[in-house]
């Protein structure tokens, strides 16, 4: 919201949204945290099987964090192209970006498939009802963030997207960081350290 | 009410010709405020007709006016409807209407975001009180322990109503604080630093950043009990490993913070009125914004002070029950701070000036009695007795309530343009300080004395009868007092005296503009140089000093507010409809609410002028 006579005057020098979002990030780990604790709380205490360490792949699942972590690199190449008024590069980057959220996400789907045929579900017991409910919000915020990257992509088609606006993706790269950084601490805590 | 012509403000024909539309459409965070401030003065009715209800069917023993499982719905949303319909929103109605005018602003950051938190507030609150029409009111309590609230134990609708009911209603607290940590953060005038900003201003910075941080762990709960009702999980399932304390952890590390949610902008208030009828600046101004920053971070520290009677070890209450000893410092330093500024101080015993004061006594005394909860083996025989009852009746009516009705009377003539009665103010202030005394004090007592809360009767033998008869007395004093306040309100709006600028010779920016205020608030906006902005503005006209130069020629027609729109009214619309489809599990009704509101959001983001 801009008022004419102000010229965009911030008390900070930041835009509004830069920093509703950094506050709403704040919030989102809040959230993520409460999920990550209900796991970490409820770890050993599965009273029936499949236990973490009958169906957990690290081998596999590292390449899909690998995958996200691979995601990032390309949402920060999509924003130097697009801070350089490149865009046409920025929208390579971004659909890229998008793809690799999109190859997370199937991988996502055929561990769960792979799981569910194992016998883990929500109801099984205590690790299916912590691992599928914390993964599966952290992979609800990676879908959103992939159909906001790509209306992004669209806008760019429109010629909406542009060196001066380049803060538009700044932001959605605040936040596609956020949700890969959650990822991390999630395989940390779920996959890697052991049971 | 008065409104003035706006300038240069886009708007449709419709908006123009359709009162209710201007309403439905508007992003002005004055008349946004007046929506949060009808709004909850209506749900306090109904709370308190709610409080009536417990009072009668108490008055005497074995009563038999309300039946258990009735008593339970009552008494339910009875603390359910007063934390989230009343006091939150009141105290929102308040950060609306005054926090851009006290930092020199013509809006919020997010004027739509704006309007969205209020209307999903609407929602959310017509959402979880229609569940009374069907006889399915929340039963299980404000705090809805695990396993009471599963499928097994809670088979009906009630425990639906308040899963739903209530992240509606997080949604909403979330945007709005966003959008104020946001405003305050980023919208200041120029030379209004953080140490300049008002006293109120600053309690609403730091209790946005406690919504923030604390409303996800309700959400969290939340849906992990969604998640056991409607999906069969095993969070809260004791067979499969599951721990219902978890419950407990989640909703208090919402829950104490809430409560500091609740009482820090009646501390803000507080710092605002007492200066201006003691006619000196703030006792201590750093002193209050630090001990405000230190309530804030030990508020999520103390969470488990609620929860000394579930064994969770020796070890961890002991912690806790220091963290919560702790809090009652920087607590303390704000009650003597308060004290400091009345000191000296040139009074005039206005009826804001009266509930300001008896602010800090009442609040003084929950404070007390909630420092004796601090204490584990005191709270052995207090917990779940009349005498937590009675702290917290002290701290929220008596501090939270006491000071809105403060805010009510003080900032009434700048909302509304009118003065209110005062003669019949103070007639209902001390109304209001005796039945709240007669109802509440007596309940420590009955604690002492053993008196369970929650219960929907008692026996003659229990020797409860007299003080239970004295508290139901005070408590319909009560009610003849709010309606007193009502009446005044509205005799006041339709026919008060026609308020001038600055009625009080108060201290803060938002006196320095017309009661109330054009669309654009301040025709230029200040240039400030110390705290209490307004207040050394009028000092140095009085010197006969130039006024404080500003930066911005005089130009109306150069200010862009920003025009109304429809969307959030929509996007809310959609949730609130996502949200009662899943109460009554009809999935097409929750798609239809989810496909709006995906609809509105692009509308959002594509919405020109914005």
């Amino acid at each position: 919201m801009q008022h004419a006579e102000e010229h965009h005057r911030t008390a900070t020098g930041l835009s509004h949204n830069k920093i509703m979002m950094w506050a709403f990030l704040a919030s989102d780990c809040m959230f993520f945290g409460s999920l990550i604790m209900t796991f970490m709380i409820y770890r050993d205490r599965s009273v029936n099987g499949p236990f973490p360490q009958d169906v957990l792949n690290i081998p596999y699942t590292s390449v899909s964090a690998a995958v996200l972590l691979l995601s990032s690199l390309m949402m920060v190449l999509a924003l130097a192209a697009i801070q350089r008024g490149k865009v046409r590069e920025f929208r390579v980057w971004l659909i890229a970006t998008a793809a690799m959220g999109c190859l997370f996400l199937g991988g996502q789907f055929f561990e769960f498939s792979d799981f569910y045929h194992k016998g883990l579900t929500l109801k099984s017991n205590l690790f299916g009802s912590s691992f599928f409910v914390l993964t599966g919000f952290h992979g609800t915020h990676v879908g959103i963030g992939i159909i906001w990257l790509l209306s992004l992509v669209v806008m760019s088609f429109r010629g909406d997207i542009t060196k001066e606006n380049a803060e538009k993706v700044e932001i959605a790269g605040l936040y596609w960081h956020f949700v890969d950084i959650v990822w991390i601490i999630i395989f940390t805590f779920v996959y890697l350290i052991p049971y | 009410m008065a409104q003035t012509a706006l300038p240069v403000q886009r708007s449709t024909p419709l908006y123009e010709r359709s009162k209710l539309w201007s309403w439905i459409t508007t992003v002005d965070h004055k008349r946004i405020g007046i929506l949060y401030f009808v709004t909850s003065l209506c749900f306090f009715l109904v709370g308190g007709a709610l409080a009536l209800m417990i009072r009668t069917q108490l008055a005497v023993p074995n009563n038999t006016f309300l039946s258990g499982d009735t008593y339970n719905q009552v008494f339910t949303m009875h603390g359910t409807i007063m934390i989230f319909l009343v006091v939150m929103p009141l105290n929102s109605a308040f950060f609306n209407y005054f926090i851009p005018l006290q930092i020199g602003a013509r809006d919020v950051a997010f004027p739509r975001l704006n309007a969205f938190s209020y209307w999903m507030y609407l929602f959310g609150a017509l959402l979880m009180t229609s569940s009374f029409l069907i006889r399915e009111a929340p039963n299980t309590g404000w705090f809805a322990y695990a396993n009471l609230t599963n499928d097994l134990y809670s088979p009906g609708r009630n425990v639906d109503f308040y899963m739903m009911g209530l992240q509606v209603l997080g949604i909403s607290s979330i945007g709005s604080a966003l959008n104020f940590f946001v405003t305050i953060v980023n919208m200041r005038a120029p030379g209004m630093r953080m140490m300049r900003i008002p006293l109120f201003t600053w309690m609403v910075l730091i209790t946005s950043v406690l919504m923030l941080l604390a409303f996800p762990s309700l959400t969290v709960g939340l849906i992990l009990l969604m998640f056991d009702r409607y999906f069969g999980t095993n969070f809260f399932a004791v067979g499969a490993g599951g721990d219902p304390v978890l419950w407990q952890h989640l909703f208090w590390i919402f829950g104490h913070p809430e409560v500091y949610i609740l009482i820090l902008p009646a501390f803000g208030i507080a710092s605002e009125i007492l200066p201006v009828f003691a006619r000196k600046p703030l006792f201590g101004y750093p002193f209050m914004v630090y001990s405000g920053i230190s309530i804030g971070i030990l508020a999520f520290g103390v969470w488990a002070h609620h929860m000394f009677a579930t064994g969770l070890g020796t070890v961890p209450i002991s912690v806790f029950a220091t963290t919560t000893m702790l809090i009652a410092i920087p607590t303390g330093v704000k009650v003597f701070n308060w004290l400091g500024t009345l000191w000296g101080g040139s009074i005039t015993l206005t009826t804001s000036m009266l509930y300001g004061i008896g602010f800090v006594a009442m609040f003084t005394i929950g404070g007390i009695s909630g420092v004796m909860h601090a204490s584990v083996p005191i709270d052995y025989w207090q917990t779940d007795t009349y005498f937590v009852v009675a702290h917290f009746h002290y701290v929220l009516f008596g501090g939270a309530i006491f000071a809105a009705f403060g805010a009510i009377y003080y900032w009434f003539p700048k909302m509304f343009g009118r003065m209110m009665n005062e003669r019949l103010g103070k007639i209902q202030f001390w109304l209001t300080l005796i039945g709240f005394n007669v109802t509440f004090f007596p309940m420590h007592l009955l604690g002492i004395d053993g008196m369970p809360r929650r219960i929907f009767t008692y026996s003659d033998a229990a020797g409860w009868a007299t003080w239970n008869l004295v508290e139901t007395i005070g408590a319909f004093t009560l009610g003849v007092s709010v309606l007193l306040l009502l009446f005044n309100m509205l005799s006041s709006a339709r026919a008060g005296q026609l308020a001038p600028n600055d009625p009080w010779d108060a201290r803060t920016l938002e006196w320095a503009i017309p009661s109330p205020p054009p669309a654009h608030n301040f025709d230029r906006i200040p240039v400030v140089h110390s705290r209490d902005a307004f207040w050394e503005e009028k000092q140095r006209k009085d010197a006969g000093e130039p006024p404080i130069h500003d930066r911005h020629p005089f130009n109306l027609g150069s200010i862009h507010m920003p025009p109304p729109s429809i969307v959030p009214i929509v996007a809310a619309l959609g949730l609130a409809l996502a949200a009662t489809g899943m109460i009554f599990l009809v999935w097409p009704v929750t798609i239809l609410g989810g496909a709006l509101v995906i609809i509105s959001l692009f509308g959002w983001s594509l919405e020109p002028n914005f």
